[in-house]
């Protein structure tokens, strides 16, 4: 791996994430300092992959049936025991269970078993029309759901072939990025309390609780918003929003730098992570890891940098990487995409346009208030957008944005109607999850919580 | 690195599913179609995996995402290239470039009679999950997939829900191992 050399880069790293670079944004270029992959290191890395050696191909019921203890086999596999951890362990960020195959205290083999949290999203998708669409997917990824929502108006508005306008991709992106940032700081908080730093939960929680606040005055609610819709965004950015998120940033990089004092130096923090379930590139790649995952190992890869949406082309971020792509690194990334999300909001800021929140398209978005007093048609449009939703064109299309925990993909199937054929979503903590029996591979039991917390999964969007 | 997949002429080409008309644009000798600006692949069942080893070898590394569709009752136009007959299911594939930054997808027809495709799972091991869900969700079946088996729902489970004539809103409660109220 030759990803150590970017550590040097930029000012993320003498804030204390060390082991962690940023990769100066460069969208037209090609040189990336990347790990080294290339086809043949994949095709070493497939043996290991599809091999026996670190998933436990085990189905729900065997594994109740034969949990406990496991004689020695003729074949020389020792004594192992196979335990169920979950769905109700704390750790396990709602409804995880992992069947463990226990050495001794060494895990061999490991299988995460889902689904207690599937509610068929999908199905209840195609009953819903392309309007009400956002209130459904918005529950998937409950940490992220803005981008649920972003992801969702995205595919509908390439199926109906509009541009938003662009104060709404603005608003879009501003509301992503604090999203974005309130998700990870979840994850400062779940992820400090998994390992011990209860305190840090409280840290955590307190900022997350503050920015939600502001989403709150923006959109109505803290979480589930259904503010992102196909067209814009439900509503304008409400009278005195640039000072309130103003003096929620000023603050911000302070707390931060108290995270860097709690976490990041402590050497108990890093006994706990550093070393601890780590991936290489190749593997990453072949098991269709994305997010921070991907790129602890090294690897920029980043769909904000790589495959512009909105109007990402036109700020000044770094993609942050890590060089182990150990739990540490995770970690680090997150807290560091803290701080390149602050840059990204601080940009929005600036850069915001006057104009329109959404698309003035009678067919799409209801006409405005003040038009249905005085106009008959416009109280006809409102109508029947509200009642039968509006049509839109056949065809199939796919979209994806990065989420914080990784590449959020849409997958969206038209017949023509008011109601998709097929809306599927690819949740990055769906796959994301495929990495753990082979990070917990030779690692100790106590490893494990730190390790499926360090893969950051929401089972609303791993179970849909 | 081998060069990008975009020439429309793949290089690395092996005959298509169907000898398809000469004016369709192909792609490693498979029918290609635009939708929307994104490009997509029209392999055969045989020719399926051959089709994304070439795309691997090719560049496209990754495999995003694996779901599949059911066409039921579905009457508009399906964008299918000539040659390409449309069955009742389709199994879509999004593999994604890294170094060229750019996605492929990939649709299989699969008849509703025989609801069967190969597996990717020898060459890409992240469909495991996408592969196990649909089989969850539509019981189409992956031959050679190591781990057959229901992912979201119960083991137990009567029903693919994602198919069209699911019995939406009737179904029976199938909690397992319930206790009984008497």
């Amino acid at each position: 791996m030759s990803a150590t050399e970017t550590t040097e880069t930029t000012e993320t790293t003498d804030t204390g994430a060390t082991g962690v670079g940023a990769n100066p944004v460069d969208p037209g270029g090609s040189a990336r300092a990347d790990a080294a992959v290339d086809l043949g290191v994949l095709d070493g890395a497939l043996d290991r992959l599809t091999g026996d050696e670190s998933v436990l191909r085990m189905s729900e019921t065997e594994a109740e049936e034969r949990s406990g203890y496991q004689p020695p086999t003729d074949e020389g596999v020792g004594e192992r025991m196979i335990m169920n951890m979950g769905p109700q362990h704390p750790s396990t960020h709602g409804v995880l269970r992992l069947v463990l195959e226990l050495d001794g205290e060494l895990i061999t083999r490991s299988k995460p078993v889902i689904g207690y949290l599937h509610t068929g999203m999908e199905k209840t998708g195609e009953q819903l029309t392309y309007l009400q669409g956002p209130t459904n997917v918005t529950r998937m990824d409950y940490a992220a759901p803005l981008f649920n929502e972003l992801v969702f108006s995205l595919a509908t508005e390439e199926l109906l072939g509009i541009e938003v306008p662009e104060r709404a991709q603005w608003i879009r992106m501003l509301m992503c990025e604090l999203n974005r940032l309130t998700s990870h700081m979840l994850f400062m908080a779940t992820n400090g309390m998994d390992l011990g730093a209860v305190g840090m939960m409280l840290y955590g929680w307190r900022e997350r609780e503050e920015f939600l606040r502001f989403l709150e005055m923006v959109t109505g609610l803290r979480m589930n918003h259904n503010y992102i819709r196909p067209g814009g965004v439900a509503a304008d950015l409400p009278d005195g929003w640039r000072e309130h998120l103003g003096s929620l940033l000023d603050v911000l990089p302070d707390r931060l730098e108290e995270f860097d004092v709690l976490m990041t130096g402590q050497p108990i923090w890093r006994e706990r992570l550093q070393g601890v379930g780590v991936l290489t590139a190749e593997e990453a790649i072949s098991l269709g890891a994305t997010g921070p995952l991907l790129r602890s190992t090294g690897y920029a890869w980043d769909l904000r940098r790589d495959m512009p949406y909105l109007r990402y082309d036109e700020v000044d971020f770094d993609v942050i990487v890590g060089s182990y792509g150990d739990s540490f690194d995770r970690y680090a990334i997150r807290l560091a995409e803290i701080r390149e999300s602050i840059r990204i909001i601080r940009q929005c800021m600036d850069k915001m346009p006057p104009g329109d929140y959404r698309i003035q398209d009678k067919k799409v978005t209801p006409p405005p208030r003040a038009r249905i007093d005085e106009s008959m048609e416009a109280l006809i449009h409102h109508f029947k957008i509200f009642t039968e939703g509006f049509k839109v064109p056949e065809g199939e299309v796919y979209v994806a944005v990065e989420n914080p925990r990784g590449e959020l993909g849409c997958y969206l199937v038209s017949d023509g109607s008011s109601h998709p054929v097929r809306m599927h979503i690819r949740g990055p903590s769906f796959v994301n999850l495929q990495t753990l029996p082979h990070l917990m591979k030779d690692s100790l039991l106590a490893d494990t919580v730190a390790i499926v917390s360090s893969v950051d999964p929401i089972m609303g969007d791993v179970d849909r | 690195m081998a060069p990008a997949a975009a020439a429309p002429d793949g290089a690395v080409g092996q005959d298509g599913p169907d000898a398809a008309p000469a004016d369709v644009e192909m792609m490693f000798g498979v029918p290609l179609t635009h939708s929307r600006g994104q490009v997509v692949l029209h392999p055969g069942r045989d020719g399926y995996v051959d089709l994304v080893r070439d795309l691997r070898t090719a560049g496209y590394w990754m495999c995003v995402d694996l779901c599949a569709v059911d066409y039921l009752g579905h009457d508009g136009e399906r964008a299918l290239p000539p040659g390409v007959a449309a069955e009742r299911f389709e199994v879509v594939t999004n593999f994604l470039n890294q170094t060229d930054r750019s996605r492929v997808r990939v649709r299989v027809q699969v008849p509703a009679d025989d609801p069967t495709l190969p597996t990717l799972f020898v060459l890409h091991p992240g469909v495991q999950n996408h592969e196990r869900e649909t089989f969850d969700l539509f019981g189409i079946r992956f031959d050679g997939h190591p781990d057959m088996t229901r992912i979201l729902l119960p083991d137990d489970w009567e029903g693919h829900p994602l198919r069209k004539d699911d019995h939406l809103g009737r179904i029976p409660v199938q909690f397992k191992g319930a206790p009984s109220a008497r």
